[in-house]
């Protein structure tokens, strides 16, 4: 089950700079443990102490909110695109 | 700690503002073009340390939003550069419309005076000056319509490129005004959360370097022109605090300025310490806001928008959270109101005041109808509404309705016969 994850500005620095990694799990919660494991402190940037997603992150499963989805337990198939992005963002 | 040493520019003047601050963890930043918190995601703002102001320093200053310059993340010389000086619009004394409604007294701040015809030329203003701060070349930002057109007419005044991204489904006017003032408008095929979403995406992206998105990566500073509607009120009212406000919703972020604006006009003693109610406005096909209020809920549950309010229709507001925070602590509330009664409200400040708001307008002039009829808005207290837009860019909400009331030939009896008729 590899997927890709696209990590926002702000959490490049546990990535060594990369914007774009792989990663492996059949659920966003699976995808993100595996992201922990290969990038230490980033799964604590995006969950809270509770292991919830913060409130002002939205996370994408290819083009659907998870939150329109069944959030961390959101199915991540083989190949998919996982983007982590800051909520704060448009409107005015 | 160490995340907050982010490179410091010593070249950049942002006035009385002096570091970012994350509004849930509290943690600081040097002032630079970032919006998120990398220790929790949350909102970073802009914290100030203001020197003394008085009202007489503030009226001696331009008819715009640059005479409260001392109190924006914006240098000191922001009057020699050109900008589109936006603000000072008109505080409407709307008699009739009250006594349609039964309210003793009520204003309506009329934003459609604006130079691109909404208050995003406020928010853009201060936008600018964070772009030409980190030397942005070009201006961007997702658009539910009226900030394209505040954009590209700001960046053709200050000679920056833009580059702004809408849904592509939205109103013509909307798209024509974007468009005329050159720059590059790009549609997308999807709704406003998908747009905003792309801008996030493009933004770590090398395509998006050297741009300043003004909702996105200068958010901070660009939210702050929002106070100066706070701001104004007050002034015009004489340096009073309205009793009640309804503001619309899309991202809450206008709403959680105005609020803002109100408590530093206090904490700098240029108004009276009173308590004030903050009501949010939202069109039914898209409350993700004013549904959490009523649930009793603290999170917003995202919703796909439907409805003619198109300038609202964010289904997922990133300041949802600070909105119900505001509306409970202040005693207001958020209440939505369907797109029939948008119209009707359209119509009813048109015929009552001649103001010819947007959709929007008529978003927040239904909520405050339903608000008096309901009970929650006190009838006797001073009441201050804001229309953010232009009905000009809106024109299909009323044209059904909206034509000659007859056509005839240019004759006496052709016109006895109509008004007869």
């Amino acid at each position: 089950m590899s997927v890709s994850v696209r990590i926002p500005t702000i959490l490049r620095t546990y990535t060594g700079g990369s914007a774009d990694v792989s990663g492996e799990g059949a659920t966003l919660r699976e995808v993100l443990q595996k992201l922990d494991a290969d990038y230490p402190g980033i799964g604590a940037r995006i969950l809270d102490e509770s292991g919830k997603l913060r409130r002002f992150v939205n996370v994408y499963v290819g083009d659907e909110d998870v939150r329109f989805a069944e959030g961390l337990d959101t199915a991540t198939p083989s190949g998919a695109q996982i983007s982590v992005i800051p909520a704060v963002a448009g409107g005015a | 700690m160490a995340l907050a040493t982010a490179a410091k520019t010593t070249s950049t003047d942002f006035g009385p503002a002096v570091a970012l601050s994350c509004r849930e963890c509290g943690t600081r930043f040097d002032l630079g073009p970032n919006f998120a918190c990398s220790e929790c995601f949350g909102p970073l703002e802009i914290a100030y340390e203001f020197a003394p102001v008085t009202r007489e320093s503030i009226a001696a200053g331009p008819a715009n939003i640059w005479r409260y310059r001392s109190l924006l993340p914006v240098p000191a010389n922001v009057l020699d550069k050109p900008n589109m000086a936006p603000g000072w619009t008109k505080l409407v004394k709307a008699d009739r419309l009250a006594r349609e409604l039964g309210l003793r007294s009520l204003h309506v701040k009329d934003d459609s005076g604006n130079p691109t015809h909404s208050f995003k030329d406020r928010v853009v203003a201060i936008a600018v000056e964070a772009a030409r701060n980190f030397g942005f070349h070009t201006l961007s930002c997702s658009s539910t319509g009226n900030l394209a057109g505040a954009v590209t007419a700001a960046a053709a005044r200050a000679g920056l490129d833009a580059c702004v991204f809408i849904p592509a489904n939205l109103e013509e006017a909307k798209i024509v005004m974007a468009s005329v003032f050159g720059g590059q408008v790009v549609g997308i095929d999807g709704n406003y959360d998908d747009v905003s979403r792309f801008c996030s995406e493009l933004i770590g992206d090398e395509m998006g370097e050297k741009w300043g998105f003004v909702n996105v990566n200068l958010r901070p500073y660009y939210a702050e022109g929002s106070k100066t509607l706070a701001y104004e009120i007050a002034e015009q009212l004489g340096w009073r605090l309205p009793d009640q406000i309804v503001i619309p919703i899309a991202s809450g972020s206008q709403l959680t300025k105005i609020d803002k604006g109100f408590g530093e006009l206090i904490k700098l003693g240029l108004v009276e310490d009173k308590p004030y109610k903050v009501f949010g406005a939202q069109a039914a096909g898209c409350s993700p806001v004013s549904a959490a209020y009523r649930a009793g809920h603290d999170v917003i549950q995202p919703v796909k928008p439907d409805t003619i309010a198109k300038s609202l229709a964010i289904g997922n507001p990133a300041d949802g959270p600070y909105v119900l925070d505001i509306a409970r602590r202040t005693g207001g509330a958020v209440e939505d109101v369907t797109d029939a009664q948008v119209v009707d409200a359209m119509r009813l400040l048109a015929r009552t005041e001649g103001i010819f708001a947007e959709t929007a307008g008529g978003v927040v002039v239904g909520v405050l109808r339903k608000l008096v009829e309901n009970g929650v808005l006190d009838p006797e207290a001073e009441t201050v509404v804001l229309n953010t837009g232009d009905g000009l860019k809106t024109l299909d909400a009323v044209s059904d309705g909206a034509r000659p009331t007859a056509v005839i030939r240019p004759t006496l009896d052709d016109f006895r016969a109509a008004v007869a008729g």
